[in-house]
């Protein structure tokens, strides 16, 4: 039995979906990309928001959501236009909308003027005042909108003096079983009220061999007993009433007026179809709308609504059908096929260790083993993969409220939302993004003034794109602004002693110092910025993740903040190398590649060495020195260099004293299982059962690049 | 014990009925749409009561009950509407359509209860 708090946290669940629907509906919409299918969508979106919060007597939730629901209806019915304007008012409802929910989710409260500020708005569309508004009868009776399982709530008797008699007259029409329902039934449930005398009057049934079975002949007058009172045997008849006869009347013997029931809720009544019943089924013949009322003699093709409801299956794609599963199940599934390619791993080794021949049949079940083995990790890792939508998604909202408090005007464009990654990189894709475009408006797009002093049109747009590239997902956001301001950069780099005042650096080079420790380019702290997060907490957060960021730029056109990361937390492409006794892991994904140095290309500069690849130079790091394994570096021509890129400084030397090969490798957080080391990502288990660490390349090329400046010795002087 | 197919494109909604169905004792089958819907049925066969949502994706609520008063096996299945929509406009549309009764959203598990009884045998 699912509880009460069960099924209100699915209502959060599939409220965040639906606000999520609704706002990608709107947006298309103003994009002019929408169609009637997708107002109702968006319709549908909000209606359902409020029936369930209605259910759980979320007064507020329900009296915006009908509000809003309310224009949308004259939007759908075509009596609104969804005009700029309109759409602006939607979605800033949607925003309100979604307070709301969190607001009901943590029971907190949203401020009571904006919520009137944005009804205000919306109901202007149409006049305001809807007479029939549920949400006032919502906060009327809000304790019959609660919703209690299983309480069958004892109808309160009203004790009169002596239960009055009434009388019932009923008979049923053709039309009343054709619908399911059922005399029987009805009677039954009148039985329930209290003690009946029921009369059968088979007058009209006429001889058995012209009776129809379809036809309904019979009739009945039940004389009943009880306290209920008429609107409770009314309520017995609110099915049918419409299409057969009823009629009740009371013996008032105590009871001059009748009471009215308390609980009895305003429910249940289909309203008559204005019509004799015995008419009914001689105009079901002429009129093909009337066709469900008979089933006995409803042809199929005449029905008019078939075409619409073909239309609105065709515009619709069925989706594939999809089940839920707890996360925890998925995560506990892929822990346990990170175990088996371990186990696969080790398998293989100790067979390879036993010499058998090559075209042995143990080795060629080990060979499709292995197979097997990567393709259902693959395919698990595949079930926890999700697109990038729930994160942008969330984007429009941010950007309107970052353009409002800048007093920018700003599109923002999005790409690419279909790109999957891991859903443990989904989570924390979030803050960075989040980052990025804050400092995009915040930073990158100029003011309308401006843009239109720079012969740009005034509102700029920022794009934010997500794609595979290279077994990793690149996330770029990009904006059309002033750009850089490299001078202004340097300068601030210098005050504030993140470079020395003479340091030669690229035109890249001055672009990233952004992400420096404590760097900020606003002269003031703005509203935005101020928030205590500057961009190297960003990347120190991303780099903790496997992955990078790097900013591009273009004075006057505007500049683009590159992120990418891993698709995937739980595996890694890595290589296995030696470093002194050691097995080390290096991430693929940082080595760009590997060489056996010559003599004359080692330069040995105060306690570093650098290595010149080609046209440039880079830091050469022997990593059993780095790691405090070795004190003295090998010589670097017996060893093998890795050529590695990371964002701090370019691109770095690592030495390792050889190269064992290449495997992808299940990451175990050391974090978790033991502690934080410095230079150290992860661990991970090998084939033969050893416990191998994953090098974390950006922060040993990091330190390096410290040491060096402290040193005073800029490691690019030498490049020129 | 009746064997009852509820039709709603909201999980809670669903969720709900499921919880105060069963909790009386029946058998709630589940279907996100009027489509599905369709679909349900001629998978599970009899059942002895459908309750439906109206404002659904694919095949709403109206279409529903057109359509599976077409099967032989549903002519005469009790069907319930469940919707927040109580405007006369729409009770006419569905009772025209074929459609056995009427139960406004939001419902307490007794207004709903009493609604089934009205129209099954359980």
């Amino acid at each position: 039995m699912e509880t009460l708090e069960a099924i209100k946290v699915t209502f959060f669940q599939e409220c965040e979906e639906l606000l999520g629907d609704l706002e990608t509906g709107l947006l298309s919409l103003q994009a002019g990309e929408g169609d009637d299918e997708t107002v109702n969508a968006v319709f549908r979106a909000v209606h359902s928001v409020k029936g369930g919060a209605g259910a759980f007597g979320l007064e507020a939730l329900v009296r915006f959501a009908h509000t809003f629901e309310t224009t949308l209806d004259k939007v759908r019915s075509g009596a609104l236009k969804a005009d700029e304007a309109v759409l602006k008012v939607m979605l800033r409802a949607t925003d309100i909308l979604a307070d709301l929910v969190q607001a009901a989710k943590t029971d907190a409260v949203v401020d009571p003027h904006r919520i009137a500020e944005s009804s205000e708005d919306l109901e202007a569309f149409w006049g305001g005042h809807d007479t029939a508004a549920p949400a006032a009868a919502a906060a009327g009776e809000s304790e019959d909108w609660g919703f209690t399982p299983l309480a069958f709530a004892p109808v309160p008797s009203l004790a009169p003096a002596g239960p009055p008699r009434w009388t019932v007259w009923f008979k049923p029409s053709t039309a009343t079983y054709a619908k399911g329902n059922d005399a029987v039934l009805l009677l039954r449930e009148l039985a329930r009220l209290g003690d009946c005398e029921t009369v059968l009057d088979a007058s009209s049934l006429p001889a058995f061999d012209v009776l129809d079975a379809e036809e309904a002949y019979l009739g009945w007058t039940i004389t009943i007993t009880t306290d209920e009172g008429e609107a409770a045997i009314r309520e017995v008849f609110d099915f049918v009433s419409g299409d057969c006869e009823v009629r009740i009347s009371g013996e008032v013997a105590a009871m001059p007026e009748l009471p009215t029931l308390p609980i009895l809720p305003p429910v249940m009544d289909l309203p008559p179809l204005a019509l004799p019943s015995a008419q009914i089924p001689a105009l079901v013949a002429v009129e093909p709308e009337l066709r469900g009322a008979t089933p006995a003699d409803g042809p199929a093709d005449l029905n008019p609504r078939d075409k619409t409801t073909k239309k609105e299956k065709e515009a619709a794609p069925s989706a594939a059908p999809t089940i839920r599963v707890d996360l925890e199940r998925v995560d506990r599934l892929i822990d346990l096929v990170g175990e088996l390619v371990i186990n696969q791993a080790m398998l293989a080794q100790r067979v390879g260790e036993i010499d058998l021949t090559r075209a042995s049949n143990v080795q060629l079940a080990l060979e499709s083993l292995e197979q097997l083995t990567r393709e259902i990790q693959d395919s698990v890792m595949a079930i926890r993969a999700q697109p990038v939508k729930s994160v942008f998604q969330r984007m429009p909202r941010l950007v309107r409220e970052t353009a409002s408090m800048t007093g920018k005007q700003v599109k923002l464009v999005t790409e690419g939302e279909g790109t999957e990654v891991d859903k443990t990189v989904i989570e924390r894709l979030s803050d960075p993004i989040t980052h990025m475009l804050r400092n995009a408006i915040d930073h990158g797009l100029e003011t309308p003034d401006e843009r239109i002093a720079a012969g740009k049109v005034p509102e700029g747009t920022v794009r934010l794109s997500a794609l595979h590239r290279s077994g990793r997902i690149v996330i770029e956001v990009s904006d059309d602004g002033k750009g850089i301001n490299r001078q202004r950069v340097r300068e601030l780099a210098v005050e504030r002693g993140v470079i020395a005042p003479d340091q030669p650096l690229t035109d890249d080079e001055v672009d990233n110092l952004i992400f420096a420790p404590g760097f900020s380019t606003a002269k003031a702290v703005s509203d935005l910025s101020g928030r205590g997060v500057g961009l190297d907490v960003v990347k120190r957060s991303i780099q903790s993740l496997g992955g990078r960021i790097s900013i591009a730029s273009k004075a006057g056109q505007g500049s683009t903040f590159t992120m990418s990361l891993p698709l995937t937390l739980a595996v890694l492409d890595g290589m296995v190398v030696s470093v002194g006794e050691q097995t080390l892991i290096v991430p693929l994904a940082a080595i760009v590649e590997t060489l056996k140095p010559k003599k004359s290309d080692i330069r040995r500069l105060g306690t570093g060495m650098l290595l010149a690849v080609r046209d440039a130079i880079v830091p050469l790091i022997d990593v059993g020195v780095a790691l405090g394994w070795r004190s003295e570096p090998i010589d670097p021509t017996t060893g093998v260099v890795l050529l590695v890129e990371c964002e701090v400084g370019g691109c770095a030397a690592l030495m390792v004293d050889a190269i064992q090969g290449q495997r992808q490798v299940v990451i175990k957080s050391l974090e978790q299982n033991f502690q934080r080391v410095e230079s150290i990502a992860a661990a991970t288990i090998l084939g033969d059962g050893r416990v191998a660490l994953i090098l974390d390349v950006d922060t040993v090329v990091g330190e390096r690049r410290v040491e060096a400046e402290a040193g005073g010795s800029p490691r690019l002087a030498l490049a020129s | 014990m009746l064997k009852i197919l509820t039709i709603d494109d909201s999980r809670v909604m669903r969720q709900m009925l499921h919880a105060t169905l069963s909790g009386a004792g029946h058998t709630a089958i589940q279907a996100a749409d009027g489509q599905e819907g369709l679909e349900t049925l001629s998978d599970a066969g009899h059942v002895d009561l459908i309750i439906t949502d109206i404002n659904m994706p694919r095949l709403d609520g109206f279409g529903f009950i057109e359509k599976a008063r077409e099967l032989p096996a549903h002519r005469a299945t009790p069907i319930l509407v469940l919707s927040t929509e109580s405007s006369d406009e729409k009770k006419v549309r569905a009772r025209t359509a074929g459609a056995s009764g009427w139960i406004v959203k939001p419902f307490n598990s007794e207004t709903l209860l009493r609604a089934v009884r009205r129209v099954t045998t359980g």
